[in-house]
């Protein structure tokens, strides 16, 4: 058994959802940052926790990680409080958050050695799973060197480490690629994926609507401490309508003759703004090929064409009023900002 | 509260000294990462003893001293190295507070308060690995001393007493240093804060001069000050010069009022800690 204090069987409690939480409300003084967040994680799953920054997704996710009290509300971890079995539901899970949460003077493997150490795993477990740990995240050459030479990619995969070393099947993930370059962002998003894969189970806190939709299975769209959304990533967008065609024209003159060449091809009402055109369709992509047949027939001439799905900013621009990357201001204000328009 | 199933959990005392053991190792091991830092921690109280061996030498008359032999600089070099001895460990305050106030920066406080882990040892093994890293730092300021003049006069056992009184208020003021380090906004204010208290009451005690010299009120606070007893008590068991005796009880029972003042500042300041950290946000 590799937790010492538990050499027998260790108990699992049988629930269907590895995150449950109902009602949560946490105020800091007079500003309310949580207002009753109702969540679950199935078990296995992948659970994106999307929204602007401010909104109450790393509150949340510090309630969960037993890190914050509620104000009010309850929540339960591997089917464990998170306020009265605390401990319980830290044996259960991995927490890593928006920094590289590691001692940068120690070398990945000596970080790995004492987070496993206060896990209260045996020494040999703890060696042989660093091992494991160091080769799958691509840290094994950087071993045995102090965290602080690392680079960012890697600070956060040496952290991600030492999140995993005791094997949780519940793992936090509080923006985790915040900060990182692009090409270390996709590493990092493989490492979660293939964790995925092995059957972790994840709660995904992020304010980049691609990464929730790389990623997640399920997606809570959270605003102002409220959950404003629920769904996949393809019911939000159909929320918010299907596909739309967009054409650049060469000019603006064929406008008219335009429209009227794809009356037949599109789903709905077109808009167009100088040689712009743009309208929803319904069928997929080959709603393209007789799109530019229906133009040719007609002899319009076309900069660019292309098919537009939506994306979940266009999600967050239809709910919330507002992008999801603007800055949310820290108290709510009863008057949102305009739109910042796309990424 | 442990889930059925799991058994024979070592008590929670066993756990505590596991996990402190854990923070303490890593601490010193990331300690010696920083030469530059442990290098800059040796060389302050070195340039103490100088400057004050060679510039103040003889102009600080001790008290008390044998007539004829006031004035000679040996004599105020002996006085001198406890007072050093004193304000250096009354310093390892300040590397807890900067240490915590780092670790709550990057991040790593957020970490420990999610494991499964003894919760005070995060403090117990920091505090622990500062004070015994004064080991070193006292070794090298003896040696310092021993060059200047500084001679250890009252046989070996004194000796050990004296250096183990030093570090149980090493022990001591580490405490403060982590409530402290736990309490401010960030690592810059704890560079500050760290050492912005210890200054003055290193000085308002007799470690440099003899609390005689001080102005009537001042020697009240000076003579209730833990470093006077804690310097006093170290005077007398390394058997160099105390100056002339005074009628403060602090002073004429040293070790005991040392030994108190640390049991009380640890039950004071020790749960205070604790409790901050508990609640710590990153911040």
């Amino acid at each position: 058994m590799r937790r010492k204090e538990s050499p027998g069987v260790t108990f699992v409690p049988v629930t269907e959802y590895a995150v449950q939480a109902e009602g949560l409300v946490k105020e800091f003084g007079d500003v309310k940052a949580l207002n009753g967040i109702d969540l679950v994680v199935p078990r296995g799953k992948v659970v994106g926790l999307l929204g602007p920054n401010g909104s109450g997704k790393t509150t949340t996710v510090r309630i969960l990680a037993t890190l914050l009290k509620a104000t009010s509300g309850s929540a339960q971890v591997n089917g464990f409080d998170v306020q009265r079995q605390a401990d319980d539901v830290r044996r259960s899970i991995g927490l890593t958050g928006q920094y590289a949460a590691v001692d940068e003077f120690l070398t990945g493997r000596e970080n790995l050695t004492m987070f496993g150490g206060l896990f209260h795993l045996e020494k040999n477990y703890v060696a042989s799973r660093s091992d494991e740990l160091l080769h799958k995240f691509d840290l094994a050459d950087a071993a045995d060197r102090p965290a602080k030479t690392y680079s960012g990619g890697m600070r956060r995969r040496l952290d991600l480490a030492a999140s995993l070393i005791a094997k949780p099947g519940i793992l936090f993930l509080d923006e985790p690629t915040t900060g990182l370059d692009p090409r270390s962002r996709i590493g990092l998003w493989d490492v979660i994926s293939e964790l995925v894969f092995e059957g972790t189970t994840v709660l995904l806190t992020t304010q980049y609507l691609d990464e929730a939709d790389q990623l997640a299975d399920d997606i809570v769209v959270i605003d102002q401490g409220q959950v404003i959304a629920h769904g996949t990533s393809s019911e939000l967008k159909d929320q918010i309508g299907g596909d739309r065609i967009e054409i650049t024209l060469d000019d603006e003159q064929s406008a008219a003759r335009a429209i009227d060449a794809l009356s037949g091809v599109v789903s709905g009402e077109p808009t167009t703004e100088g040689a712009q055109y743009s309208a929803p369709v319904a069928g997929g992509s080959s709603v393209l090929i007789d799109a530019v047949r229906a133009l040719d027939a007609r002899n319009v001439s076309v900069a660019d064409i292309a098919l537009r799905r939506p994306t979940l900013d266009d999600v967050f621009l239809a709910m919330t009023g507002h992008g999801a990357e603007d800055q949310q201001p820290e108290r709510p204000e009863p008057s949102r900002r305009g739109r910042r328009g796309g990424r | 509260m442990s889930a059925p199933g799991v058994q024979s959990r070592r008590p929670v005392l066993g756990w505590t000294i596991h996990d402190s053991l854990i923070i303490a190792r890593s601490t010193i091991t990331a300690s010696f990462r920083i030469p530059e830092a442990l290098f800059f921690q040796l060389i302050q109280p070195v340039i103490f003893v100088l400057l004050f061996a060679f510039v103040f030498g003889g102009a600080i008359p001790i008290p008390g001293a044998e007539p004829g032999s006031e004035g000679d600089p040996s004599l105020y070099r002996e006085y001198l190295m406890p007072g050093i001895f004193g304000q250096t460990v009354a310093f390892a305050a300040a590397a807890s507070t900067v240490g915590l106030a780092e670790a709550m920066q990057r991040g790593i406080i957020d970490r420990y308060r999610a494991l499964p882990m003894s919760q005070p040892a995060v403090l117990i093994g920091n505090t622990f690995a500062n004070a015994l890293r004064q080991v070193l730092v006292l070794t090298v300021l003896s040696i310092t001393g021993y060059i200047v003049g500084w001679r250890i006069n009252d046989g070996i056992v004194n000796a050990i007493l004296a250096y183990l009184l030093l570090l149980l208020f090493a022990y001591t003021v580490t405490w403060v240093g982590a409530y402290v380090g736990l309490s401010v906004p960030n690592t810059e204010t704890a560079n500050t804060a760290g050492l912005i208290w210890i200054f003055p009451l290193t000085f308002l005690s007799n470690a440099f001069v003899p609390i005689t010299a001080l102005p009537t009120w001042l020697q009240y606070f000076a003579a209730f000050n833990p470093i006077s007893a804690l310097v006093q008590a170290t005077r007398e068991l390394f058997g160099n010069p105390t100056g002339a005796p005074t009628d403060y009880w602090t002073l004429n029972n040293a070790a005991l009022y040392t030994v108190i003042s640390c049991v009380v500042i640890i039950a004071i300041f020790a749960p205070l800690a604790v409790r901050k950290y508990r609640t710590a946000a990153r911040k």
